[in-house]
């Protein structure tokens, strides 16, 4: 691999942004294809398009019949959570274990405190302050978890503006009514509301904290897994 | 930092001589997905894995000779395959795996 394409690819990577390395598998030669490029043109385009939707690499034989590979690589997916709460305790050393970078936001410093959550992510500040550094994208999982409007609303409209994967809210369907109507005030469409997952969680019963944890994280992993073509078609938007 | 792509940046950066291995197909039961990457400098030190260890050794071998003579290989190991067999790709699978120079 050319060590220019190398450098490219890791600043593509390191920024959270999809590329694909295409390779002649007969020759060696190269080239990295970015996911904000125009494909208009590219004799893979077809392809490529669709391996940025699968995230899979794979083998692909071009027009012209050669043997080309294809390295997909999409950013890994993480989760942040609003609310330093009892629910985030558990999440964030499951979804650790799970393989997601968790990330979480409470401006209450009574309750984000370094004990409560030793070796974790941890911002004290507003999520309205706090997200544009954290940088939502369609590979972030959002929960909002806190039960207060002020709180949780301002990440939601974020986490529903930048396209993530996945969007969740603590909270009864009466109390999801409620913020369906906030939600509303604030502009934002119906079907955007629709994307919010609440009540939060599957519904397996979960009543402890640590068992509504195990809930969020399993419709998280539901979304990423089942739904890749969400992402594509967010990200477009 | 575990990761081969960040690693074999660093590694040529650091002036050492690097090749860059990449799972391209499995069939049947195969440990690590196409895509997966393993780093090797000319010294045969490496990271990342195209295989749960089993072949390794074999690739890393092969990355000092491409390393040496700059151009790509193929390689396909399977329990079909001898000199698989005896590096243990135990799993009952088939890989190929192509290994480029990072220049």
């Amino acid at each position: 691999m050319d060590l220019k394409i190398l450098k490219a690819l890791n600043v593509e990577r390191a920024a959270r942004r999809a590329a694909i390395v295409v390779t002649d598998l007969a020759s060696g030669s190269q080239r990295l294809v970015k996911e904000a490029d125009d494909l208009g043109g590219d004799p893979l385009a077809d392809v490529l398009s669709a391996r940025f939707r699968s995230g899979k690499s794979g083998r692909v034989e071009a027009p012209d019949g050669a043997e080309v590979f294809l390295t997909v690589h999409t950013p890994p997916a993480r989760i942040v959570a609003i609310g330093a709460v009892h629910i985030s305790q558990a999440l964030a050393p499951m979804a650790a274990l799970a393989g997601f970078d968790v990330t979480i936001i409470d401006p209450r410093t009574a309750f984000a405190t370094p004990e409560r959550f030793e070796g974790v992510n941890l911002v004290a500040e507003w999520p309205q302050d706090a997200l544009p550094q954290v940088g939502l994208d369609p590979y972030t999982a959002v929960a909002a978890l806190t039960h207060d409007p002020k709180v949780d609303d301002p990440a939601l409209q974020a986490a529903l503006d930048a396209g993530c994967f996945y969007v969740g809210a603590l909270g009864s369907r009466k109390t999801h009514g409620k913020r369906r109507e906030r939600l509303t005030e604030l502009g934002i469409a119906g079907e955007d509301i629709d994307r919010i997952a609440a009540p939060i969680g599957l519904a397996i019963g979960a009543a402890s904290p640590p068992e509504i944890a195990v809930a969020v994280l399993a419709q998280i992993i539901e979304a990423l897994r089942k739904r890749p073509q969400a992402v594509e078609e967010r990200s477009a938007a | 930092m575990d990761d081969p792509l960040t690693i074999a940046e660093a590694w040529s950066s650091e002036g050492r001589k690097v090749a860059l291995a990449t799972v391209v197909d499995t069939w049947g039961s195969a440990p690590r997905p196409v895509g997966s990457h393993l780093v090797i400098d000319e010294e045969g030190r490496f990271e990342g894995s195209v295989s749960g260890g089993c072949v390794e050794g074999a690739v890393v071998a092969e990355a000092v000779d491409v390393i040496e003579t700059g151009k790509p290989q193929m390689l396909e190991f399977g329990v079909a395959d001898e000199t698989a067999w005896e590096v243990g790709l135990s799993c009952g699978g088939t890989i190929r795996v192509f290994v480029e120079p990072v220049r």
